[in-house]
C-alpha cells in the first residue's frame, strides 16, 4: 500500500492535518524537563575538554602530554595519534576533529583530556605542550585563489578543469551549470548590468552548543547520547573513525537545541568516544560558545560576479554568474548548490553559473539552511532589482514575466515538476504590504528564493497498543516540531485523534537506518514513511477484521478509524474500530504494527517571495526593519503554526546575515568575535512581527502534497533586505553585512 | 532511448556531447554505461551524484525504473541544512 | 580543593550544597543539583538561556557565583508551574507555538514572568526590549512576543478583582 507518486491521488479532506494541535514534546520543554545534549550524566562520568590551536596555520612539530597525564584526576589524554586508519569517506572528518600534521585554522582541535572534574581537566589542558611552527595563512576567498597565496594542502589539484593543473592550489574544484548561448543572449539585451558582491561567513547560531556523553566499554560496545541532526550519521562516522562495528555503537539523539545544518556532522563525538575508550569511563564533552564559533562549521564567505541582460519589456535575455566560496580548510563548500540555485527562479534561454570551491584557513564549513543558496540569490536578485530600477519596471511584474513554472527547464538542468513560484509572486502582488506607503529614508525590497528539498533513506515503525493507542518511532531528530507533524499524518491516515499517537525519536539500535534531518526532508520523508507504515498497519487490521467476520480481506475497507465491510454483499457487520481490533490483537494473531523502510524520493522543490521595508538612518547608518512578509509554498501545511515558525525563523536568520552577522578575522588569522556579544544575532528588539503567508501548491510526489519548508525561507532575505536598503539609501549595496559603517560608506558619509 | 545530460563541468567527460542517448531501464543502467564508456565519468560517479529523472530528483537511488523516453540529468550529490 | 558550604532556597525548598569558589550558580544548579532546566547557551551573559530569579531580580545564573546564593531565594524554570497547574505563560507558549527547539524556552519563560510581575500591561516594544537579553535562533521571536502579550491580556482580566499574588514579592 505504499504511496506511488502519479498513481495515487492526493488526499484533500483532512481532519487532523492542517490543524494546530499541541506538540508532543511541548510540556517537557516549557517545564525544563526536556533533556538536551548537555543534560545527561552517567555514574562515574568524566569531563572532557579540548585543546585548540591558537594559530590559523601551523605545523605541529611535537605534542607533549606527559605533564597533563600526571595531573590528579586525569584519566585520559588523546591526540590525532589515537585515531588510526579510516575509510577515505571520513578522512577529512578525522583530520578536522583532531589536527594531525598541521593545525589548519584558529580553533582546530589538537588534543583532549578527560578528568574527574572540569577544574582538573582545565589544569591539564594548560600543561599540554604543543610545539608549533607557524605558517603563512589566508582567510579571504579572493586572496586564497591568488597564485601567490600560501598553499594550504599541497596535495590539492583543482578538479573540474579541462586539464588537471600541475601545481597544487587552494582551488579544490570548478563546477559549471547552464544551457544556451549566454554571450549571444547578453548581446540581445537592451541593458546589461554587471556587478561583484561579497558576503561574510555566518554561523548557524543554534543556542545549544554541541554536547555529548560517550561511554565505551572494554568489550568494544559503546553508547553515545548527543544533540545531532542525525544519530545514524553519528553512529556511522564514529564507528568508522574508531574501527568499531557500526552495530556495536548505539547512538541516542537527545532533544536538540537548534541545528540549521550545523549538526549534520560530528566534532566532539568521536573525541569523547576515544577518551572513554582510553579511560574506560563515560565521558561528557560540551563545547563552549567560543568553541562553537571557532571550531564548528560556519558558512562560506563568498565573492560573486553577476551579469544579467534584460530587454525594455522586462524579459531577461541571459544570466551569467561566477561564484567563489571558501569552505574552510577542507574541500566541500556549498558552491555547487549556490551555482545550481542562483538562477533557479528564472526560466531562461541562456544561463551559466560557474562555481569555485576554495579552501582557506578557517573552520570547515557546515551546511546552513539551504546551503550555498542565500548568497547566490543575494547576488542575482540584487542585479535583477537594479535592472528593474534602471528600466523603470515593477520588480514583481518582471519576476512574474520570467518566472520558472511547471515543466520549464531549470537553470541547473532538469525540467521542473509542479511548482509554486508564481503563486507566491501573485500572493505578494495582491498583499496590502506591497501597496503600503513608505516614508522618508524608507525603502522596499523584493526577492525570490529556491531550494531543492530532499527525501532520502527513512525507517518508521508504528505500534498499535492493546488499548488502541499508537506508538510511532521515527529516526529523524525533531528540530522544529516534526514529531507533531509526523504524528498528525499517522493519525490522519489511521483515522484516530492526534492525541492517541505518541511520536518519539528512536535510537539507532531500535529502528532501521535514517538519513540525517536535513534538506527540509523530515516532514516530507518521515511523514511519507509514517503514512505508509499506517497503511501497512491498516492492512493488517483489515485482515484481522476479515478473520473475525469470516469474510475475505478484499471485502473489508478502512474508513474513519474502523474496519467496515466494503459493500452490502460482504454481509452485515458492525464496524470494528482500531481500538476494538487492538483489544483482540493477541487472540487474533498477535501484536499489530506497521513498518516502512524506504528511500523516499519525490521531494518537491520549494520557492518563496519575500517583501521587506527598511528605514536607513543617514546619520548613523543603522538599518531598521519596519515590515516583513514571507510568501512561501508549503505544498500542504501539515501543522500551520510550525510552518509559519519555519518561515519566520528563516527570515530572521536572513536578517541577521544581511545586517549584523559576520566572522571577523584579525591580521594573524584568528577569529576576533567568538562570542554572542560581538557575533551579534538578531534580538527581539531589532525586529518587527514577521508576517507569514502560507501558499499551498501540492507536491504530486507526496500523498498529502507536502513539500519541505525549512530551508527556502533563508534564501530570499539577504537580497530582499539589500534591495530595500538600496531603495531607501538611493545607492546599490554590494556587500554583506550592511553594518552601520558600511552603510555610511555607501552613503559617502565616511 | 533514454536521453542523458550531465552538468556543465562534466560535459568534457562526455567528449563534447551535449546529450547522449542510451538504452537503459533504470538509473543504475545509466550510471553503469556512463562509467564504462567514459573513464572521466567513472570518477565523478564514484564520488557521488544525484540524478533527476523527468524532473524528479533522486539523491541516492539506483533502482528507479526509467521510461523508454525518460530524460535523465546527472548532478552533483546534494546536501541540505 | 576547598569548598564553600551554601544554604539557600530554590523554588521554595531549603537547599544546601557545597561548591568551589569559582563555580557559577548555573553550574551548581545543573551539575550539583541536577536542575538542568536552566540552559547554558554562552556562559558569558549574552543569551539569557540560564535566566533565574534571585530575590525577585532577573539574573543570568552563568554570571553569578554559586556561593552568592547563600541566604537568598532562587526561582528557576522547574518551579514555574504550580504542581500540575501550568503558569499562564507556559500555557500560552504552547498555544502560540512559541517554541521550536525549545532550548531558549526556559530562559524566555523566566524572563517574561519577571516582566509581567513588574508591568502587567506591556506594549509590544516593552516586551521586545525586556526580552532583548534572551536569544532565540529558531522562531524569529514573533510567536514568543505574541504569547507574552496574550498572557498579559489574559492575566489582567482577573487582576481587576484581585491582585496577582506574585506581584507582592517584587520590590526591586
Ligand atoms: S548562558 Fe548565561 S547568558 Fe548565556
Ligand atoms: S526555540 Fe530554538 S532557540 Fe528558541
Amino acid at each position: 500500500m505504499n504511496f506511488q507518486p502519479g498513481k495515487d491521488t492526493l488526499k484533500r479532506n483532512f481532519k487532523t492535518v492542517g490543524t494546530r494541535t499541541p506538540r508532543p514534546d511541548g510540556l517537557d520543554k516549557i517545564t525544563g524537563r526536556a533533556q538536551f545534549g548537555a543534560d545527561m550524566t552517567a555514574p562515574g562520568m568524566l569531563w572532557g575538554l579540548i585543546l585548540r590551536s591558537p594559530h590559523a596555520h601551523a605545523r605541529i612539530r611535537k605534542i607533549d602530554t606527559s605533564k597533563a597525564e600526571a595531573v590528579n584526576g586525569v584519566h585520559a589524554v588523546v591526540t590525532a595519534a589515537d585515531f588510526g586508519p579510516c575509510p577515505d569517506g571520513v578522512l577529512d572528518v578525522r583530520e578536522n576533529i583532531m589536527a594531525r600534521e598541521k593545525a589548519l585554522y584558529d580553533g582546530h582541535a589538537v588534543a583532549a583530556v578527560a578528568a574527574t572534574s572540569r577544574a582538573a581537566a582545565k589544569q591539564a589542558l594548560k600543561l599540554i605542550k604543543v610545539d608549533y611552527e607557524v605558517l603563512p595563512h589566508v582567510t579571504d576567498v579572493d586572496e586564497a585563489m591568488k597564485p601567490s597565496a600560501p598553499v594550504i594542502n599541497n596535495k590539492l589539484f583543482t578538479k573540474g578543469l579541462d586539464k588537471t593543473p600541475r601545481k597544487p592550489s587552494n582551488v579544490a574544484e570548478r563546477f559549471e551549470f547552464g544551457h544556451g548561448d549566454v554571450e549571444a543572449g547578453l548581446k540581445q539585451a537592451d541593458l546589461v548590468i554587471e556587478r561583484t558582491f561579497k558576503t561574510e561567513a555566518t554561523h548557524q547560531g543554534y543556542i545549544e552548543p554541541h554536547a555529548c556523553l560517550a561511554s565505551m566499554g572494554s568489550d568494544g560496545k559503546g553508547d553515545i547520547w548527543c544533540c545531532t541532526q542525525g544519530h545514524f550519521m553519528v553512529r556511522q562516522v564514529c564507528s568508522a573513525l574508531l574501527g568499531m562495528d557500526a552495530s556495536a555503537l548505539r547512538v541516542t539523539a537527545s532533544e536538540i537545541g537548534g541545528g540549521f545544518g550545523g549538526k549534520t556532522t560530528v566534532f566532539i563525538e568521536p573525541v569523547a568516544l576515544a577518551l572513554s575508550l582510553k579511560s574506560n569511563r563515560p565521558v561528557k564533552v560540551v563545547m563552549s560558545r567560543s568553541e562553537v564559533l571557532r571550531a564548528s562549521g560556519p558558512t562560506s564567505s563568498t565573492s560573486i560576479d553577476i551579469k544579467i541582460g534584460m530587454n525594455k519589456d522586462g524579459t531577461i535575455t541571459a544570466g551569467d554568474a561566477t561564484l567563489r566560496y571558501q569552505g574552510g580548510a577542507f574541500p566541500g563548500s556549498a558552491v555547487p548548490y549556490g551555482a545550481m540555485a542562483a538562477f533557479a527562479c528564472y526560466d531562461l534561454k541562456a544561463v551559466r553559473a560557474v562555481g569555485y570551491d576554495v579552501i582557506a584557513n578557517r573552520p570547515k564549513q557546515a551546511a546552513y539552511r539551504a546551503p550555498g543558496a542565500p548568497m547566490a540569490a543575494y547576488a542575482v536578485e540584487s542585479v535583477v532589482d537594479e535592472l528593474c530600477k534602471e528600466l523603470d519596471l515593477d520588480p514583481l511584474d518582471v519576476r512574474l514575466k520570467n518566472a520558472s513554472s511547471d515543466g520549464s527547464k531549470a537553470s541547473y538542468g532538469p525540467n521542473f515538476d509542479v511548482i509554486g513560484l508564481r503563486a507566491t509572486l501573485e500572493a505578494a502582488r495582491a498583499h496590502p504590504h506591497y501597496k503600503a506607503k513608505l516614508g522618508r529614508n524608507q525603502g522596499r525590497g523584493v526577492a525570490c528564493g529556491f531550494w531543492f528539498n530532499f527525501g532520502g533513506e527513512t525507517s518508521v515503525s508504528l505500534n498499535v497498543s492493546a488499548d488502541g493507542t499508537i506508538g510511532l518511532s521515527v529516526g529523524t531528530p525533531d528540530i522544529g516540531g516534526s514529531r507533531a507533524s509526523i504524528g498528525n499524518m499517522a493519525a490522519e491516515e489511521l483515522g484516530v485523534p492526534h492525541d492517541k499517537v505518541r511520536c518519539i525519536i528512536a535510537d539507532t539500535a531500535s529502528l532501521g537506518y535514517n538519513d540525517v534531518t536535513d534538506g527540509s526532508r523530515v516532514t516530507f520523508a518521515s511523514g511519507l514513511a509514517a503514512i505508509n507504515a499506517a497503511r501497512d498497519a491498516i492492512g493488517k487490521m483489515c485482515e484481522r477484521a476479515a478473520g473475525i467476520w469470516g469474510i475475505p480481506v478484499e471485502a473489508v475497507t478502512w474508513e474513519d478509524g474502523a474496519a467496515r465491510p466494503s459493500s452490502p454483499n460482504a454481509g452485515k457487520h458492525e464496524p470494528l474500530t482500531l481500538a476494538d481490533i487492538a483489544a483482540q490483537a493477541g487472540a487474533t494473531g498477535g501484536p499489530i504494527s506497521g513498518h516502512c523502510e524506504i528511500n523516499a524520493e519525490g521531494a518537491g522543490v520549494s520557492f518563496a517571495t519575500h517583501l521587506v521595508d527598511t528605514e536607513v538612518d543617514p546619520e548613523t547608518g543603522y538599518v531598521k526593519v519596519l515590515r516583513y512578509t514571507v510568501f512561501q509554498d508549503a505544498g500542504k501545511a501539515v501543522h500551520p503554526s510550525y510552518v509559519e515558525g519555519q518561515f519566520q525563523g528563516g527570515a530572521v536568520q536572513g536578517i541577521g546575515w544581511a545586517l549584523n552577522e559576520e566572522y571577523i578575522y584579525g591580521k594573524d588569522g584568528t577569529l576576533q568575535n567568538a562570542g554572542f556579544l560581538d557575533y551579534r544575532i538578531p534580538v527581539a528588539s531589532d525586529l518587527p512581527m514577521i508576517d507569514a503567508v502560507i501558499v499551498e501548491v501540492p507536491n504530486p510526489g507526496h500523498p498529502y502534497g507536502v513539500r519541505g519548508v525549512g530551508e527556502t525561507s533563508i534564501v530570499p532575505p539577504l537580497a530582499a533586505i539589500s534591495n530595500s536598503v538600496s531603495d531607501a539609501a538611493g545607492v546599490r549595496m554590494t556587500q554583506l553585512p550592511m553594518s552601520p559603517p558600511r552603510v555610511l560608506k555607501a552613503l559617502g558619509r565616511i | 532511448m533514454v536521453k542523458v545530460q550531465v552538468w556543465g563541468s562534466l560535459k568534457p567527460a562526455l567528449e563534447g556531447a551535449d546529450e547522449i542517448e542510451l538504452e537503459a531501464a533504470s538509473i543504475r543502467e545509466v550510471l553503469d554505461q556512463l562509467s564504462d564508456t567514459y573513464p572521466a565519468m567513472k570518477q565523478a560517479i564514484m564520488r557521488g551524484v544525484s540524478v533527476s529523472v523527468d524532473g524528479r530528483m533522486y539523491a541516492n537511488a539506483i533502482m528507479v525504473p526509467l521510461k523508454p523516453d525518460s530524460e535523465v540529468f546527472v548532478l552533483p550529490k546534494l546536501v541540505g541544512g | 580543593m576547598f569548598q564553600i558550604q551554601v544554604s539557600t532556597s530554590i523554588n521554595g525548598d531549603d537547599t544546601e550544597f557545597s561548591c568551589e569558589a569559582d563555580e557559577t550558580l548555573l553550574d551548581v544548579l545543573r551539575d550539583r543539583l541536577g536542575m538542568t532546566g536552566s540552559k547554558e547557551g554562552c556562559g558569558t551573559g549574552d543569551c539569557g538561556a540560564c535566566s533565574v530569579v534571585v530575590d525577585g531580580r532577573l539574573v543570568c545564573s552563568c554570571l553569578m557565583l554559586g556561593a552568592e546564593a547563600q541566604g537568598r531565594e532562587i526561582e528557576t524554570i522547574e518551579g514555574m508551574a504550580d504542581g500540575t497547574e501550568l503558569h499562564p505563560l507556559q500555557q500560552k507558549f504552547l498555544d502560540h507555538a512559541a517554541l521550536q527547539c525549545g532550548v531558549c524556552t526556559p530562559g524566555f519563560l523566566v524572563a517574561a514572568k519577571s516582566l509581567l510581575e513588574r508591568n502587567d500591561d506591556p506594549t509590544e516594544e516593552e516586551v521586545r526590549y525586556w526580552l532583548a537579553g534572551n536569544l532565540c535562533r529558531c522562531t524569529g521571536y514573533d510567536k514568543i512576543v505574541r504569547a507574552v502579550l496574550d498572557t498579559a491580556k489574559d492575566m489582567r482580566k482577573p487582576a481587576k478583582t484581585k491582585k496577582p499574588a506574585a506581584k507582592k514579592r517584587v520590590k526591586a
